[in-house]
């Protein structure tokens, strides 16, 4: 006799469930209906947090739970310890504080960004057990398949009794959390600035949030996508007007997602005059999965951009587009709203070109933001600067990428991703852009990861730009080729001057390499007054002093 | 302060006759340059001050490339580079020969 059986199970199949009221029941004298006092947060957190629960304390690279996070470092560590953090943004202290007390062991996010270098030493000093740096829209799918939360604790901009959430601009990565959570007899907390009768809209409805906390102050939002235009130097806009001129221009990019940073920064702000020049008005970048950067305002303002569907938000621009609502996508209540899963699957399947810069690219092309002592993280750009395998549509900028990557061998025509990097040879305090070997290799071996941390693989890359010209990547037939492209832009690093000047020559000859003077540019012209606005404060009248920028670049 | 020096033949004079030019300012991440037309037609020669060592090898294949470049004979250049990037440098070394070439940039 076998021991199957068509009868009923006996094992229990609502542990969770069980586990679920308990928690609530073990929180219940803290709590009238779903609200908490700000002062019962951290014996909230002690009643419902169990010891190795997976925990994700939101958070992301934009708005940060703040003051639950400082709450959840208070815990006692005798009793909810080896919690297993599982959220997208490392950025705060407080984060890092879970691992040095115990309270927290193991730790698979995306971005660290200004702990960077505190993971490093935590991990060497074997605080952290790392599981894996991820990609956006690989934590959240791992959300609903291994890495389901037993607690989230989010974050609003305000909530009603009934624990309905109202996110504003600021949704983020919240929706995605709170189902995976909310769905798997998980426990959800959030952090809110105030209580209000009825909520402008709801972002989370009520019935998927636990507890509400009114905090004593409002949450912290970082605005790391504003870059002001006085610190783009002339080198950066050589690089613009090289990827208009030289890439936009010739695929016919309208669809696309820009990085952050200064070299994209220029790039938005030339639109209205470089490009204008060019007369490409209307036949580039006119759709966007971008955040609402402050340097796109000229070219929104001057009709360039039909629509933009935004990760998150920035800070100073919800003004702005509550007015603009024919560009940016807004809820009913009129305030704009976004949501990072959303637009990173928009950026990585719908956009034609992804755009950023990195700190190291190597021999292949393969681009890292780590360093020897510095675990940064992703950011948007694993995701948005992949080709897409499962894209089934086409477009003319796809199709020729297409093209170019098949050569002469296409029977069945595929298009291709334009995935460019644009950066310049040298970086921060002269060091080199282009190396022989990642420094993410030599980490991955010293902390012993399975993975080295690669941002864009070099097989993905499309385009490699930098001041001294553009290296089209699908054109080069044999690693070799490809090699000597990369060096042949590579200016005076040792790469650069490493090449094969004979092989770089018959490369351009070939366009693989374009240089200024091969696409009619004329480095002298790279300078500020082709930015349409070279300052915050311009940028504030373009707006009609709509955006209201942050008190740290207020600098007049 | 390292102070490199380098010297070039070039195939002929630089273009135009002002006498002296300055371009750039002396700030992070920038950098200056003196021009002055003080040498015979078929010489060049580059003074670099700069606070990084190290980078001889870097220098001297940026003023190769602009002396290949912009052949600035008759100039005496003068850099004073405050930890700046050779591109820069490099853009600001032809600045130079446009502003002493026309008396403005």
């Amino acid at each position: 006799m076998n021991a199957r059986s068509n009868g009923p199970s006996q094992r229990a199949w609502d542990t969770t469930r069980q586990s679920r009221e308990q928690r609530l029941a073990a929180a219940a004298r803290y709590a009238r209906g779903k609200l908490v006092s700000h002062e019962d947060a951290t014996k909230l957190l002690e009643a419902v947090v169990r010891a190795g629960d997976r925990v994700c304390l939101e958070g992301d690279n934009q708005k940060q739970a703040d003051f639950l996070a400082a709450r959840l470092a208070e815990v006692d560590p005798a009793v909810v310890k080896d919690l297993h953090i599982v959220q997208s943004g490392v950025v705060l202290a407080e984060h890092l504080d879970l691992f040095e007390a115990g309270i927290a062991k193991r730790l698979d996010f995306s971005y660290s960004g200004p702990q960077g270098a505190a993971i490093a030493r935590a991990l060497k000093a074997g605080k952290i057990e790392l599981g894996a740096v991820h990609t956006y829209l690989e934590l959240f799918s791992r959300y609903f398949v291994d890495l389901t939360p037993h607690v989230a604790l989010t974050v609003a901009r305000c909530a009603d009794r009934d624990g309905n959430l109202y996110m504003g601009p600021n949704t983020e990565d919240s929706p995605v959390v709170i189902e995976a959570t909310a769905f798997k007899q998980g426990i959800v907390i959030a952090q809110v600035n105030e209580l209000v009768d009825k909520v402008p809209r709801v972002d989370v409805p009520g019935d998927r949030v636990d507890f509400v906390v009114a905090a004593p102050s409002n949450f912290y939002v970082e605005p790391l996508f504003t870059r002001d235009p006085a610190q783009i130097t002339e080198t950066q806009i050589l690089g613009a007007m090289l990827a208009i001129k030289g890439i936009y221009a010739p695929y016919g990019v309208k669809r696309l997602n820009h990085g952050i940073g200064f070299n994209t920064a220029a790039i938005e702000l030339i639109l209205p005059t470089y490009a204008e020049q060019l007369g490409l008005k209307g036949r580039i970048a006119t759709h966007f999965a971008l955040n609402p950067h402050p340097t796109l305002i000229p070219a929104i303002e001057s009709g360039w951009v039909e629509q933009v569907h935004s990760f998150g938000s920035e800070v100073g621009m919800d003004d702005y587009m509550r007015a603009r609502p024919d560009i940016f996508f807004t809820g009913r209540d009129g305030s704009m709203a976004s949501n990072r899963m959303y637009c990173q699957s928009a950026g990585l399947y719908a956009t034609d070109l992804f755009i950023g810069s990195t700190l190291q690219i190597d021999l292949a092309g393969n681009s890292s933001t780590f360093t020897k002592d510095r675990i940064a993280g992703f950011g948007g750009a694993p995701n948005m600067g992949s080709d897409p395998r499962g894209r089934r549509h086409a477009s003319d900028a796809w199709l020729k990428a297409g093209r170019e990557a098949a050569g002469e061998t296409t029977r069945l025509p595929r298009g291709r991703k334009l995935v460019v990097q644009i950066v310049e040879t040298f970086g921060e305090k002269l060091s080199p852009t282009f190396v022989e070997n990642l420094d993410s290799i030599e980490l991955a071996k010293s902390l012993d990861l399975a993975l080295p941390p690669v941002m864009i693989y070099g097989d993905d890359v499309s385009h490699i730009v930098t001041e001294e010209g553009i290296a089209n990547l699908l054109l080069c037939r044999t690693p070799v080729e490809r090699e000597q492209a990369i060096r042949g832009v590579a200016g005076y690093t040792d790469v650069g001057r490493a090449r094969d000047a004979r092989a770089v020559e018959e490369l351009r000859a070939r366009k693989v390499i374009q240089r200024p003077e091969d696409l009619g540019i004329d480095p002298l012209e790279a300078n500020k007054s082709l930015l349409a606005a070279r300052s915050i404060k311009e940028l504030m009248h373009w707006s009609g002093n709509l955006y209201d920028p942050p008190a740290k670049f207020r600098n007049w | 302060m390292e102070i490199l020096k380098v010297h070039h033949k070039t195939r002929g004079p630089a273009a135009g006759t002002v006498g002296s030019a300055l371009v750039g300012v002396v700030a992070s991440g920038n950098l200056e340059v003196l021009l002055e037309r003080t040498l015979a037609d078929t010489e060049c020669t580059v003074e670099i001050a700069t606070p990084v060592r190290g980078y001889d090898d870097v220098w001297k294949a940026v003023v190769a490339e602009f002396v290949e470049r912009a052949s600035p004979g008759g100039l005496r250049i003068s850099i004073n580079d405050s930890g700046a990037r050779p591109d820069t440098v490099m853009l600001r070394l032809l600045q130079g020969v446009r502003t002493i070439e026309t008396g403005h940039d």
